[in-house]
Formats: C-alpha cells, structure tokens, sequence
C-alpha cells in the first residue's frame, strides 16, 4: 500500500475548520498535546507503518 | 547489608600446569566464570571437548546484576541440566501495573502461550543462576575451573592464542587453539588486544535497591512514568526470590553517585513508592550508568568474544544475560565440530555473522526502550507522555508503551547456514528460528519436544504408525550414514518400532502437527544448537545430506572441496 496524496477528504473544509478549531482555545503546550494525540490516534487508525513513513518523509522534506 | 544471600567461596586448588617448564596446551582456554564462561564450559563439555576456565574472583556474581531469565535462555539451560534449579527457585510475575504521575494508566496480564516445558521468563538474582552453573560444572571431567586465576598477558596469533595466568602459587603460560573471552564489559582480554567495543554511552545514571519486605506484597511489576515521589524520572519495582524486590530508579545524569546511594536518601524515596505503611530492609544499593556498544567483530585470530565483553546493552528489555547466553550456544557447537573435523574452520566465522544480527537487534531493542523511559528531547518526552495520557483510555497506546519488553530468542533467518525454503508452511517458524516446544508423549509417558532436540543433529520427521521397509531404509540411513538423530513423529505408537532407530514421539497434544505445520513426510533438521537449518514437506536423503553439509559451513565462501566428497578441507 502506499500513502494516498490525491483529494480523499469527504468535505476538505469542514475537516479544516475542525482542526483549526480545537486549536482556538488552546496555548501553544497544549495545542502540541493535542496535535501529538492526533497524530497517535490517526497513525493507528492508517496501521501500515510502511505508508506512515512515507508520509513521514513528505512532512520532513518539505521546507 | 546483604541478608538474604551468602556468597560461596569456591577453593584455589593448584594447577599441574604451574610445574610445566613448557606452556601446556589446551583445546580451549574460557577467560571469565560469569554466566557466559560457566555455560560455555558446560556446553563443551555435553560436546566432549575440555575447557580450562580461568576466574580472578573466587566466587559468584556480588550484589544484585542480572535478574530476568527468558525462555530461551530457559531453554538452553535446560538443554545444559540446570534449569530445573533455576525454575524452582525463580519467580514469575503475571500481572503489571503502569503508573502515569499520580494515577494507574493501565494494568495488564501477561498471556504467555501454553505448552511449553519452560516459562516465558522467570526473575532470579545473577548469583543464583552462576552458583547453579558451577555446580553443574562439576559433573564433568572435562571442565577445568581454576579460581583466583588472572589472565596478565596474552599473546594472540593466526594459529593460537598463549596467556600468562597469574595465581596465588604464581605465574604460568598456557596455550590454547580456542580462546573463549567471557570477562564481562571491560574485559582485560579485549583492553590487552587493544580492540574496542563501541557505541553509545546514556547520559543517564539508574540507582539499583534490593528491598526485603516484612510483609506480603503483591507479586507484580510496577513501572512508573514521572511519579510524584520522584518527579520527572522513571522507577520500578519487581519481584526476586527470597521476599527481595528490585527498585530502579532512574537519577539523572547531574546526580551524585555517592550521595544517593546512601541509606538516609534511599529510604524516603522508597517509602513514597511502596506505601507509608509498608516496612522494608534495605538489602543493597549501587549506581549505575549504562552502555549500549559492540565489537565491530567478536573474532580476533582465534580469540571469541562472547556475553557483554563482546556486546553490551542497557538493562530494559533484559537482553543483557540473555543476549549472551544465547552467544554461548551459538559458538560452543562450531567450535566442537572444527575441533572434531566435522566442519571447515569457516565455521566458525558465521559466529562473528549471526550474533553481529543477534547483538544488533538487542542493541535496537534495548534503546528504543531506553529512548522511551528517557526521552531525548522536549518532543519525545511529549509523544511519550501523550502516549501514556492515551493509553488509560484506548488500548492501541498500550503497545506503544515501552517499560522494556520480554527478551524474544534472536532467530537468523539470512543465515548463510540455512537450506533455502522451497516448501510452503503454515507456521510462523522457519530456517534460521529457534523450535517451539510442544507437550509430547515418549514410551507412553509425558515429556517435552525441547528434550529431545540439541547437542547433536537432529530430523524431526513425521510419519504414519506403520513404517514401511523402504521407510525404515532410509531413516536407517539417514541415522547412520549422515549421523543424524531421528524424532519420529505420529499419531498413535509405530508398530513393531525398533528403538535403535531413534525416538518414536507421539503428539499428544496435536501442537507439534500445528506449530510445525507436521503432516507425513514433513521433516525438520535441527542444529546441535536447536537452531531449524532447513525443513522440507517431503523426505529426502540427498536433501538432507546437503542441508548438513550446508550447516556445517561446506558451502560458504574460502572453503574447497576436493576431488573426494566425503573429504572437504577449510582454506585458511
């Protein structure tokens, strides 16, 4: 399996507004908790740890 | 300071060797009497082969070291006569708890699979497991244990190895074709070659207490994150023989060794984690700082290193002890069958190969535990502490937790050893694994797959209760033309079975047939390591002739194999 970069969201901005809204309230500590949390929950739910590197190497790459 | 535990003092007894104008030789010469020394001895000596072993100390291991015995090493214990012992004496913890500061994350039981003669791990002191190894070594003859014997010199060539042994008589030299280098981390050996074990050094220091409780406490290890009584640092609490419970606390890098292993700094800390009302004696206390590093190569002429001289990793994962037990066995074979001129002298070689694989791997389980319980950076420790928030809730965060995980037996699958797998099996072994053990029945009486295997070649072979002739032909071929022993697995006993043949195994319990994925015709050749070299659906004797010969290191790279077959010559 590879790392799937096309469009793939069902709504691109309400999943864009979700992110940035838990983020409004928070202070930069725990805006970092909570992206670390996400990250864990969604890097379990895609399971393959082959396509999490890949998307790993993509996040690292780009300036 | 320490009650529950006398160290032995084993006698000097006087060499003949001192009285010898010429160095005496010996096939091979074990430089260290700790676990990896003791079991290499021991090991020669089921093989046939004699060992001097040289010790500075006169006794066992002092103070508290290595605690946790995996099944492997069980295992090979058992193959050497002496995990009873340990078994016996040994505790098993089943059930865990994992602290986050101030509250339980989660607690877990651990669900080892069953039918197997050994348990998946057990907790006892190194002492015991050393004291346990020295009295097996007297049973033989073949072993040479000579205490208060310091190796002072030591002169290293293609061809032997000579040392000059100091004892409280005086000084003498030997010469050896094997020298087997166990003398621990920083062994003289390695420094007075002028070789290197490298690597990374933890900025980190871990006091070590040994608690006796004064009443019942639950038999459980507990492993804390960031507890309120030690903040930002990690502890833990396991379970020893003889009511004493190991403590690890981790110090810091700035802490002052000598200052916190005082009585008066120790006692409150340990009283946070246990319980105002819990009544303990403090049993023993020392710091530490840990090291993950290696040789580049565990040869040097004919020199062998082996156990933490060769290859040494921090405490979590218990792949210390267990690492180099498991090294032992994999040289001690080679070096029988060279010196026996069953196998090419590059045999020896793949044991540079596959314990290089061996010690990498715990090297990379062993940090990546250390890396977890002592985060690197700000951004580790917050993945690390997210993880842990995580895990009380939703049980995926569980498997990322790290306290240490259980030793697993090091498997070579890219062994240049193994006979490739052309077959297709159900199972999750393979050439180059270690066998699964299975409840067995022999003579119509309860035994275990894992006594039966070892010390020699062996095929396992299923097969239907009734053997033909042809059958009984080529296994007595196979037995011995190619000197292989034979397991003979079936359902129900073979009929008019001939006992000189081999071993006639019932599987009772159906886990070999599925463990192995066994059918008729299904065969297994195990190495005098316990190690699967090759495993075919189909019987064959040329098959198996070559998977042996294979084994043995015919057909690596610098050997030649002259006109004759049965005639193969190392070149050197």
């Amino acid at each position: 399996m590879r790392l799937n970069t096309q469009p793939n969201l069902t709504d691109p901005d309400t999943f864009y507004a979700a992110l940035t809204d838990v983020h409004r309230q928070l202070d930069k500590v725990q805006s970092e908790c909570v992206n670390a949390r996400l990250i864990l929950l969604l890097a379990n739910h895609i399971g393959n740890v082959d396509v999490i590197k890949e998307a790993l190497t993509i996040a690292e790459e780009i300036e | 300071m320490q009650n529950t535990y006398k160290n032995p003092i084993y006698p000097y007894i006087r060499s003949q060797d001192i009285d010898s104008t010429q160095p005496v030789h010996h096939p091979v010469i074990i430089v260290g009497a700790g676990p990896g020394g003791l079991a290499l001895s021991i090991d020669l000596a089921l093989h046939g082969i004699k060992s001097v072993v040289l010790d500075d100390n006169n006794t066992v291991s002092v103070g508290s070291r290595a605690i946790c015995f995996a099944k492997r090493t069980l295992e090979i214990m058992n193959r050497l006569g002496c995990s009873k012992k340990m078994v016996d004496k040994g505790v098993t913890w089943k059930h865990g708890k994992v602290f986050f500061k101030n509250e339980l994350v989660y607690d877990f039981d651990l669900l080892a699979e069953s039918g197997h003669k050994l348990p998946a791990f057990i907790n006892l002191q190194q002492y015991y497991f050393e004291e346990y190894l020295v009295d097996r070594t007297e049973d033989f003859n073949e072993v040479d244990l000579r205490w208060k014997s310091k190796v002072t010199e030591i002169q290293s060539s293609a061809e032997e190895t000579e040392v000059t042994v100091s004892c409280p008589d005086g000084e003498y030299k030997l010469t050896c074709d094997f020298l087997l280098s166990a003398d621990g981390s920083n062994s003289n050996i390695r420094r007075m070659l002028g070789l290197e074990s490298k690597g990374q050094v933890f900025q980190d220091r871990f006091l070590i207490a040994d608690v006796v409780m004064k009443a019942e406490f639950p038999t459980e290890r507990w492993f804390w994150f960031d507890p309120p009584f030690h903040p930002n640092q990690s502890a833990l609490l396991h379970k020893q023989p003889d009511n004493v419970w190991r403590i690890d606390l981790q110090l810091g890098w700035d802490a002052d060794p000598e200052e916190e292993k005082k009585e008066e700094v120790i006692r409150p800390r340990i009283q946070a984690m246990l319980g105002e009302e819990a009544e303990f004696e403090l049993e023993w206390a020392s710091v530490y700082t840990f090291q993950c590093r290696k040789m580049d190569r565990f040869i040097h002429n004919r020199v062998f290193f082996v156990g933490d001289a060769a290859h040494q990793v921090s405490p979590f994962g218990a792949r210390g002890a267990n690492g180099c037990i498991q090294s032992a066995e994999n040289l001690v074979w080679k070096i029988a069958s060279v010196l026996q001129k069953q196998a090419p002298y590059s045999l020896l070689e793949t044991y540079d190969t596959e314990r290089q694989h061996g010690a990498k791997e715990n090297i990379l389980n062993s940090t990546r535990a250390t890396d977890f319980i002592t985060p690197k950076n700000d951004m580790s420790r917050l993945f690390r502490d997210q993880t842990l928030k995580l895990a009380k809730q939703h049980s995926f965060a569980r498997t990322l937790v790290n306290s240490g995980r259980l030793s697993m037996p090091c498997s070579y699958p890219e062994s240049p050893l193994n006979s490739s797998e052309k077959d297709t099996f159900a199972s999750d072994l393979c050439a180059g694994t270690v066998p699964k053990d299975a409840p067995i029945k022999v003579k119509g009486l309860d035994d275990w797959l894992i006594n039966y295997l070892g010390n020699q070649f062996v095929l396992m072979v299923g097969v239907n209760s009734s053997l033909n002739a042809i059958q009984y032909e080529e296994l007595e071929f196979i037995k011995n033309n190619l000197n292989i022993s034979l397991l003979l697995v079936s359902d129900e006993p073979i009929q008019h079975f001939e006992n000189a043949l081999g071993i006639n195994i019932i599987d009772s319990s159906e886990l070999i047939r599925q463990r192995y994925d066994l059918s008729e015709g299904t065969n297994y050749l195990f190495r005098p390591d316990q190690v699967i070299t090759g495993r075919w659906k189909n019987l064959s004797i040329s098959v198996i002739k070559q998977a042996k010969n294979k084994a043995l290191g015919y057909e690596l790279e610098n050997n030649y194999v002259s006109e004759n077959n049965n005639h193969v010559e190392a070149a050197q």
